[in-house]
């Protein structure tokens, strides 16, 4: 283990900077959604207040393996994110090796796989509905998603992230930059694909029976997933080269930009229904991102 | 006080979050208690924010008179709700039960089954009544920390 991976797993951008940025960015979320319903939105510092909260409640005591598995998942659920954090290109002589973009992206889907689980292990027909719903978006998005990393791939005729990095001006990169795009909604769970954790409908989904630490790791899992996606787009738009300082604003900036983006579509949208969610990504999304792996294979073929 | 207390203390003030329990309301505290929300008092921009799930929150909100119907259901959201934790009773139906009292259905008022923490009394009370409510009642929250008469026993 060299000194560069520590670096990159426990401060930049990994630990040090991801919690506070997943912090900074669930609170953007939360300040534009208030701004653009014109209300003041909360205070800076409320998703850590909540974090710190969350620590000191009493949680419901649960024997046997559930209990065990209930409080691995969130855990697991950050490790996952920290460690897709840490792969992430930021800057251009960042520790790579070929075929971590496919780690990447398992290590992305993590989280949302121990969601799922959450969900059935936690006995409530709520929690068991939100994660039926979760399971069914994720196939439906993932589709999307893989293609749109298959498209770069190609595109570079590498999985090397390094390489990845960094825009080009053959237009596969920038349909597959869109296509991961596309696919971020679904997987931060914001309206219109915030089905599985309709408030209105199931409670939270399968968080319901989540109380106290357990769940204050589950919010810093969502913050995390908001640096590492927004994070990833930013990676594969943003140039390499110039000083470390003026990157990292940049690689800030340019996520940021993303969150409220996001915002102002979780805030114009109503939820979908599930069928609908599915149709948007297996009907409309799919075919694009088809057509645009398609694309990429042939012109490579041809160059 | 050490920083953590303190920290604790500050954290558990600044985010309360609020479950919203219906005993049996005429529905006027409930559509006063969601204006709170709305834009004109926005209560986020205290920390406050409504939670679907009992065991996310904080501060029980119980609007009603308790009818007998609900009775099994606020001892049981109680109990779900996880230390520490404080009660807050919304309108005149949980305090005296209002207009209801004496009637054999109703089983009010709320102080007989669950220790209530602040009265926002009024049919149905200001929205900046109940604002004043919930942070009084997260100031209570706050410096209390668990029930002394809950520390032993484990949570349901």
């Amino acid at each position: 283990m060299n000194a560069s991976a520590l670096i990159n797993l426990f401060l930049f951008p990994g630990l040090l900077f991801a919690v506070p940025a997943g912090w900074f960015f669930v609170w953007g979320e939360h300040k534009a959604v208030a701004r653009m319903q014109r209300r003041i939105g909360p205070p800076l510092l409320q998703p850590f207040y909540e974090f710190v909260k969350l620590l000191g409640k009493r949680t419901p005591s649960r024997h046997g393996i559930e209990a065990d598995l209930l409080r691995i998942y969130p855990a697991l659920s950050v490790l996952s994110l920290l460690g897709a954090l840490a792969l992430l290109p930021v800057f251009p002589a960042s520790l790579s090796f070929s075929g971590d973009g496919i780690l990447l992206v398992a290590l992305l889907e993590l989280p949302s796989i121990c969601f799922i689980l959450a969900g059935f292990t936690s006995g409530s027909i709520y929690g068991e509905i939100g994660a039926i719903r979760e399971a069914v978006l994720s196939v439906a998005n993932n589709l999307v998603f893989l293609l749109a990393i298959v498209t770069l791939a190609v595109t570079r005729d590498t999985f090397r992230l390094a390489d990845l990095a960094g825009p080009t001006w053959n237009p596969g990169h920038w349909i597959g930059v869109l296509g991961i795009l596309l696919c971020i909604p679904a997987k931060l769970r914001l309206n219109p694909f915030s089905t599985s954790s309709a408030e209105q409908e199931i409670y939270s989904g399968p968080l319901t029976e989540y109380a106290g630490a357990a769940l204050g790791l589950w919010k810093l899992a969502h913050g995390l997933e908001w640096v590492a996606l927004t994070g990833l787009v930013a990676a594969l738009v943003l140039p390499l080269g110039g000083p470390w300082w003026q990157h990292t604003l940049l690689f800030v900036a340019v996520s940021f930009v993303q969150v409220l983006l996001l915002s102002a579509i979780a805030a114009a949208t109503a939820r979908f229904t599930l069928e609908r969610a599915i149709r948007f990504y297996w009907r409309w999304a799919a075919i694009l991102a088809a057509l645009a792996v398609l694309s990429a294979i042939y012109m490579r073929f041809r160059a | 006080m050490s920083i953590l207390t303190q920290l604790m203390h500050k954290s558990r003030s600044k985010s309360p979050s609020l479950f919203h329990l219906n005993t049996g309301s005429c529905n006027g505290c409930d559509i006063e208690l969601v204006t709170c929300l709305s834009p004109r008092y926005d209560v986020e921009q205290l920390g406050i924010h409504l939670e679907g799930s009992p065991r996310h929150a904080d501060i029980l909100c119980v609007t009603g008179p308790v009818t007998r119907n609900t009775l099994e259901a606020v001892k049981t959201v109680y109990a779900q709700v996880c230390e520490p934790k404080a009660v807050v009773a919304l309108g005149s139906c949980p305090a005296s039960c209002n207009v209801f009292a004496g009637s054999p259905v109703i089983e009010g008022p709320l102080s007989k089954h669950i220790p209530v923490d602040v009265y926002v009394p009024g049919c149905p009370p200001h929205p900046d009544a109940i604002i004043n409510g919930i942070a009084r009642a997260a100031q209570i929250l706050a410096d209390r920390g668990v029930r002394p008469e809950s520390k032993g026993e484990a949570q349901k």
